[in-house]
């Protein structure tokens, strides 16, 4: 067969359609919160919609989380947390993580199907990364709960008590495992805050929670927006706040915090350096820097989004990497070829389009492949800046996009100074075939999680979170645990 | 023979390891606990704040490219020049109100203390960091860095011991401080710095600062090239929008027990870095 110049049918043929089936998912009409144990009326009756980014379709009406819904739901888990959670030996609520882990993996496919559904990520990263992580995550943490004496040597740990959590829609039920799993783990109780564009896989574990019979109170999840972020924020009865999204958002919830001194993690924004040296495995750093920008629609933060590549090689990287984009699939987020879904929201479109704008009139050069994008929905094509200079907004915003930013370097000195050049510190990526190359870059960059010769990795065992302007604290490992327990009065550490 | 005139010290402030007086010309009187006059101490002002900061951040890299047992050994012979001095440091908390016996055993606990933290320098990593069993066929490991520059607002009180066990654990790890010391502690702090100018540690790495701990402190809370405040031993009329500037730069901020002494104290002005690497052939 005669190759065409089509990077999409290199060989005439194209990929049929290969859409999962919605059959396997149930979304009611409306929701309401889940609080002790029970889904509950938001007490102003007051609902939003949550929508289908790739099709603009409704898919439930949610409750609009108040002050007052909040307030019930942290004296439920206060009740939990003095009750029969704050009772119960570490062996047991481990039980219940592995329950939960469990369910998670039998039902993973209508898990993976209603988080593309509500959220707009291919169904291959919500099959294949969110679920399979989330139930680790679980399973991972179940083992810790009574085993804690172990983790932290010469001190007496305690849990805090009621925890408030907030987590953002790029990783929708994968954030809420973060948070769950090492709170629980640790003996606390929660209020959890899903984001509202993807309330649903939140709400779907709640109906988990209750088919392994987690005692009422123990997790409660109060849907809404902003405003009832703050009210959690904000609540006295809260002893411990976890966070993920934006820097901004990070920022007010560190002020507000700081004068009640509660303890508190961040794990924010970021504007990773993307690191190539000529003497790479080219072809492997091209999939990597393509999987670091566009996995997920570069709805990530972590994503590798500022691309710094050796000068010697940058134009011939440049050209591979714009044929690999060209190849790249953007479509229905359920169909099992795609490799670029829709853009999580109407907002976040705007908000990408705004910036790309914003790149082009200060002067860089966008390339964009050829693709048709669906006439409904929320979608953004895959985008490479070149000519970009470090004072150029699209070098130093976070984007949240599928947008590559390419600059240039001459030594692994400049590399690292460009790198570290941004308040943010999150993660970092390298490619090179030398190994002390790697090992010098990694004790020079200023980021939380470095990867080398691969990118966007992630598992239960292994901390993630950032220097700097990307917060404090840790998920994951034994580090992650650290948040949601303090030292016990009854014994102050060691030392002379 | 004539009756030797005694030769009062001038009390400085220690930045980027000299000895300036306050850029604003002040100077606050410091008195024994008997009321004596004995010191016009330098007060230290923002600019001086400032000063301090960027003498910190100039000396933090240079700190923390040492070797984790260079920084120990360094740190080992600021105790041995404390021993040194020990008579002095005696003789200060005596002044300050404590009885000979209270005061000899506060100097014997605090430079056993900075001894105690000295031989963490090279112990950290193996009690903080973490090789990881993740799935998959990667290397994935964890280990710490200090976080930069950390301002330290000295407790008042135990004015010796306190002050240095807020400070070791800061700089034990690679960061540099600046530490906002007065009132009690200020005679400690300044004897401290004399000690530090005449050990190995590099000039930067401890700056002392004394005067008025709620004057300094709302800058290095709102100051962007700070990483970290311990407000351990901050005023209780600190206000609450003073330490929400913090998050201007989303400052780890501390507060911990000022007689304490763990390896989670260090861990407080530590980030945790994790590496991923393929594993293949």
């Amino acid at each position: 067969m005669a190759p065409t110049d089509n990077p999409h049918e290199p060989f005439g043929i194209d990929y049929a359609p290969a859409p999962e089936s919605t059959a396997v998912v149930n979304i009611a009409k409306t929701y309401g919160h889940f609080i002790n144990g029970d889904f509950v009326e938001p007490s102003s009756g007051a609902t939003f919609p949550t929508v289908n980014p790739a099709t603009e379709t409704h898919l439930a009406n949610i409750a609009d989380g108040s002050a007052e819904d909040v307030d019930r739901a942290v004296a439920a888990a206060r009740a939990a947390f003095e009750g029969p959670w704050g009772q119960m030996p570490g062996s047991e609520r481990g039980k219940y993580l592995f329950r939960i882990a469990r369910q998670l993996q039998e039902r993973s496919r209508e898990f993976a199907v209603l988080e593309t559904m509500d959220g707009g990520k291919p169904i291959k990263e919500s099959r294949d990364l969110d679920l399979p992580l989330s139930a680790a995550w679980f399973f991972y943490y179940a083992g810790w709960a009574d085993k804690l004496e172990y983790a932290f040597p010469n001190r007496s740990v305690a849990p805090h008590g009621v925890a408030g959590q907030i987590v953002p829609w790029n990783f929708p039920l994968m954030m809420a495992a973060w948070k769950l799993a090492p709170a629980l783990a640790a003996g606390n109780t929660v209020v959890l805050k899903p984001a509202e564009t993807t309330p649903l896989t939140a709400l779907l574990l709640a109906d988990v929670l209750q088919n392994i019979d987690l005692p009422p109170g123990v997790v409660n999840i109060v849907t809404g927006a902003g405003a009832t972020g703050a009210a959690i924020v904000d609540h006295r009865g809260i002893d411990k706040l976890a966070f993920t999204g934006s820097t901004e958002v990070g920022k007010a919830i560190q002020r507000a915090a700081s004068a009640r001194r509660i303890p508190l993690t961040l794990e924010l924004g970021g504007k990773a350096a993307h690191i190539v040296f000529e003497d790479s495995a080219i072809d492997q750093a091209v999939e990597g820097v393509v999987t670091g920008i566009y996995s997920n629609q570069g709805h990530v933060c972590c994503a590798g989004s500022r691309l710094l590549v050796e000068e010697s090689i940058a134009d011939s990287f440049v050209e591979r990497l714009r044929r690999r984009i060209s190849t790249l699939r953007l479509g229905d987020p359920l169909d099992k070829n795609t490799d670029v879904g829709a853009i999580n929201s109407a907002d976040q479109l705007q908000r990408i389009t705004d910036m790309v704008a914003t790149g082009v009139s200060e002067g860089a050069d966008l390339f964009q492949p050829e693709c048709d994008l669906p006439d409904k929905g929320y979608w953004f094509p895959p985008s490479v800046f070149t000519g970009v200079q470090q004072s150029h907004t699209v070098a130093r915003e976070e984007i949240f996009g599928p947008v590559l930013t390419v600059q240039t370097f001459r030594t692994a000195e400049e590399a690292v100074e460009k790198a570290n050049n941004t308040p943010y510190g999150l993660s970092a990526g390298i490619w090179t075939e030398k190994g002390s190359k790697i090992l010098w870059m990694t004790e020079k960059l200023r980021a939380g999680v470095v990867w080398a010769n691969t990118y966007n990795q992630f598992d239960p065992a292994s901390p993630f979170g950032g220097y700097k302007e990307s917060g404090f604290g840790r998920e994951g490992g034994m580090h992650g645990l650290a948040p949601y327990l303090h030292e016990r009065a009854d014994l102050t550490g060691g030392g002379a | 023979m004539a009756e030797h005139m005694p030769v009062d010290k001038t009390f400085k402030l220690f930045i980027g390891g000299v000895f300036p007086r306050s850029e604003s010309g002040r100077t606050f009187q410091v008195h024994s606990a008997d009321g004596d006059l004995l010191a016009n101490a330098a007060q230290a002002s923002r600019k001086d704040l400032r000063e301090a900061v960027r003498a910190a951040r100039s000396a933090q890299a240079g700190w923390a490219d040492r070797t984790a047992y260079n920084r120990g050994q360094v740190l080992y012979r600021v105790a041995e020049v404390m021993e040194s001095r020990r008579a002095e440091f005696t003789s200060v908390l005596i002044d300050m109100g404590h009885s000979p016996g209270d005061a000899t055993a506060e100097v014997d606990r605090s430079i056993d203390r900075w001894v105690w933290y000295a031989g963490w320098a090279d112990k950290l990593h193996h009690v903080l960091g973490t090789v990881n069993p993740v799935v998959g066929p990667y290397f994935n490991f964890t280990f710490p860095e200090p976080t930069g520059v950390v301002v330290v607002a000295a407790p008042d009180d135990p004015p010796l011991l306190g002050l240095l066990s807020r400070i070791a654990p800061v700089v034990v790890s690679g960061n540099t401080a600046v530490v906002a010391t007065g009132g009690p502690s200020t005679l400690a702090a300044v004897t401290l710095a004399e000690v530090l100018a005449t050990s190995d540690v590099p000039g930067g790495v401890v700056n002392i600062l004394t005067g008025e701990k709620g004057e300094l402190l709302p800058w290095a809370l709102g100051h962007m090239d700070v990483n970290s405040v311990d407000l351990t031993g901050a005023p209780d009329g600190l206000e609450d929008e003073a330490v929400a500037a913090a998050a201007d730069n989303v400052k780890r901020i501390v507060r911990a027990d000022p007689e304490g002494a763990s390896p989670y104290m260090i861990g407080d002005f530590l980030e945790m870095k994790t590496v991923w690497h393929p594993i293949g052939r």
